[in-house]
């Protein structure tokens, strides 16, 4: 069975809780306790019919405010794929928790307003998804039982929005007239919108193809670990362990390391249940080499005639993630990216992107909490990436705050900084 | 289709690459192991992560004393067999020495007592990593706790106050005296961890499957007769075919009827059933809607 992640972007006006609600419900996935507590709680609320969307809001803090704090995750499967939602809060802290759940996402469903139109807030969506390279989006056009199932209203809202995405960078745009609260369209085709002839929402999420959204082409391997078991059984036994972050490796590849430059071939892909004639990203597995090499956590294997970019300088588009600082030039902080962890210094803020408009403030001192923009840092080694939108693994990072520990940006490589 | 990964296999390359990030960057992690199904899988993803080696840090039980025997043996057994040591943080040793004391009457539980004797054998062995076996499927506070889930001195989690994760860079940076929670295996379900254990031939103690034992009913749940628990004048025991969803203290932990004697007859019962384990077998979570996310807070499991 394959697996499909994807994200859900919107309000709870937006009826976005609510659709999800529908998807577990319908889906079977809800179990009796759950729905027990949910119905207990609508009654308590004075709410006519069972509000799904009560299945979805879970701390305390929130139920007691109505309020979404965080990424939540759920799940739930049908015969043909697994599903891992990453449900984000439209409404506090939107950038921040929503590009959270875009990084993994293959797929992101954004809610407008059939009544509303394309509203601020589903630019900003669209837009997110766009710069986290989320291949596949979904505008699920909701409400459509409040206008009447209305095609023309529905065509009149995909207009407005594809004239707006052709601004952005999206690879895969479906349109789907629902009603989350009636389950039109939601997992059956509804018979209140006989003009619609696409896929059901679920039917879409079950069958849009996603095997090739990953990189097959540039053999990346950054090493996460040193296994040497150093007993008797396996007295020299060396191998690279770390997850594949792009392409496919084979034994008898010849490999180069990264930063030494050392050449040599793979003698071995191995695995617990055995060696394996190829590996692929995201395959998590025990690499083994034909000479005796010093490599350590950090380092990455390439192809000779593939190579990322080696630099200490990089140019990126960040989201600034803490309430409790900013990033301006001469801003000193910790980068991870893929296995390498090392010190930067933020060179320069070239400008802050007004994510509703999508203009550029070239002059803005610094970037602050959910405000996103493009920097150029310098790093204290060289990092082996590639650019974000060829490579989500190796194009991706996070910026840490020393003095609180905490992560305070996400970072999506645009290239070398010149 | 030649280079898709299952759903199963997708998940456990997720959770390799993050029991690898856990060795790599972190001096003294340990693995928390109750012998439950979901502990016993994360045993065998470690294996995998580190495989020829056997693995880098030890397992910790947290010991109610409360213990299904067949649970224990097959935690020694199995420990064994991974070559894996094994440390015991005893709740009838912190009892024993004042440290916390024991609840009284029929509804007696050890359950609140785990949290202080899970934090002082932190302390003790002064582990700064801590891998769980907790699912985001299982309860609403788990589906909004991160991978790498921060603990401050105290042990307690601030929901409202994560770190932002994203794609699979994990931020395990803490000061002395703080540690990290780790869930390797936060994105599978009740069913795909039934899925792996039958796809990867997993042995799972007895209990698990269906097998006579003599129980009573009590707020709705069977528990089983045992050394452990007082009978209420009203409660009857009688025997029953039952099997065991979750495997925890047998003071607390229900047990379902059940027929399901082999691993397809459990994954065809998970697949139809329509109250999620905790909901059927876990009285400690039935204290209030939000009792885990209380527990939690003060550094549950």
């Amino acid at each position: 069975m394959e697996m499909l992640r994807f994200a859900t972007a919107g309000s709870v006006d937006d009826g976005k809780s609510t659709l999800i609600g529908r998807l577990l419900y319908d889906t079977k996935t809800i179990f009796q306790d759950q729905l027990d507590a949910v119905e207990r709680a609508s009654v308590q609320m004075g709410t006519e019919y069972t509000n799904l969307a009560l299945l979805t809001d879970g701390l305390r803090a929130e139920r007691e405010q109505g309020i979404t704090i965080d990424v939540a995750y759920r799940y739930f499967a049908t015969p043909k794929r697994k599903f891992i939602i990453a449900d984000t809060p439209g409404h506090t802290q939107y950038t921040r928790n929503m590009v959270t759940g875009a990084s993994t996402a293959d797929l992101a469903i954004v809610l407008i307003d059939a009544r509303k139109g394309v509203l601020e807030q589903s630019r900003r969506h669209a837009f997110l998804a766009s710069l986290l390279r989320i291949p596949h989006l979904v505008l699920a056009v909701n409400k459509m039982d409040l206008v009447g199932y209305s095609e023309d209203r529905f065509e009149e809202v995909k207009e407005e929005f594809r004239s707006f995405a052709m601004k952005l960078d999206i690879v895969d745009l479906t349109f789907i007239p629902v009603s989350a609260l009636h389950g039109d369209n939601v997992v059956e085709r509804s018979g209140n919108t006989p003009w619609y002839d696409g896929p059901s929402l679920l039917h879409h999420l079950e069958e849009v193809h996603i095997a090739s959204d990953r990189n097959l082409i540039d053999p990346r391997f950054p090493v996460q670990y040193v296994i040497r078991p150093q007993s008797d059984d396996y007295h020299d036994y060396r191998g690279y362990a770390g997850t594949i972050a792009g392409g496919v490796m084979r034994p008898g590849d010849e490999v180069v390391v990264l930063p030494s430059g050392f050449g040599s071939t793979i003698k071995s892909i191995d695995t617990f249940d055995g060696s394996v004639d190829e590996a692929f990203a995201p395959m998590a597995v025990t690499v083994r080499l034909s000479d005796e090499i010093d490599i350590s956590r950090g380092d990455m294997l390439c192809r000779p005639n593939n190579q990322p970019t080696a630099s200490q300088d990089i140019d990126a588009m960040v989201c600034w993630m803490s309430e409790r600082s900013s990033l301006s030039s001469g801003s000193r902080l910790v980068i991870k990216h893929t296995t390498r962890t090392a010190k930067v210094i933020v060179r320069d803020l070239a400008y802050q992107l007004d994510i509703n408009t999508l203009s550029r403030n070239e002059d803005a001192p610094e970037l602050k909490l959910n405000e996103i923009g493009r920097v150029s840092m310098r790093c204290q080694v060289p990092l082996f990436f590639d650019e974000y939108r060829r490579n989500r693994s190796t194009g991706s990072f996070i910026l840490i705050d020393e003095a609180t520990n905490t992560t305070v940006a996400a970072g999506m490589i645009l290239g070398e900084a010149g | 289709m030649a280079y898709d990964l299952t759903h199963l296999r997708q998940l456990e390359a997720e959770s390799i690459h993050i029991f690898r990030e856990v060795a790599a960057e972190f001096e003294n992690p340990c693995l928390l192991f109750s012998g439950g199904k979901d502990s016993i899988v994360m045993l065998r993803l470690a294996e995998k992560a580190f495989w020829p080696a056997k693995i880098p840090f030890p397992v910790m039980h947290v010991d109610t004393g409360h213990n299904f025997p067949e649970v224990m043996e097959f935690r020694d057994r199995r420990l064994a067999e991974a070559g894996a040591r094994l440390v015991v943080a005893s709740v009838q040793e912190a009892i024993d020495a004042g440290k916390v004391v024991e609840e009284t009457g029929p509804r007696a539980s050890r359950n609140r007592l785990q949290t202080r004797v899970l934090l002082d054998g932190i302390a003790e062995h002064r582990f700064d990593a801590l891998f769980g076996g907790a699912r985001r499927d299982e309860e609403k506070a788990r589906a909004k706790e991160r991978v790498f889930s921060f603990r401050d001195e105290f042990g307690q989690w601030d929901p409202k106050n994560q770190r932002p994760e994203l794609w699979s860079l994990y931020n395990g940076r803490i000061r002395q005296g703080e540690h990290i929670r780790v869930f390797p295996i936060s994105n599978y379900t009740e069913l795909d961890i039934w899925q792996y254990i039958k796809a990867e031939n997993i042995e799972i103690p007895s209990v698990y499957f269906s097998h006579r034992r003599e129980v009573f009913e009590r707020d709705g749940m069977l528990l089983s007769v045992s050394p452990f628990i007082t009978l209420m004048d009203d409660e009857e025991p009688y025997m029953e075919t039952v099997r065991y969803r979750t495997v925890g203290d047998m003071s607390c932990t229900g047990a379902v009827e059940s027929s399901a004697a082999d691993i397809d007859a459990i994954i065809d019962e998970v697949s139809a059933t329509r109250i999620t384990e905790r909901g059927a077998t876990r009285a400690d979570d039935r204290v209030s809607e939000a009792a885990m996310e209380d527990r939690k807070k003060e550094g549950y499991f």
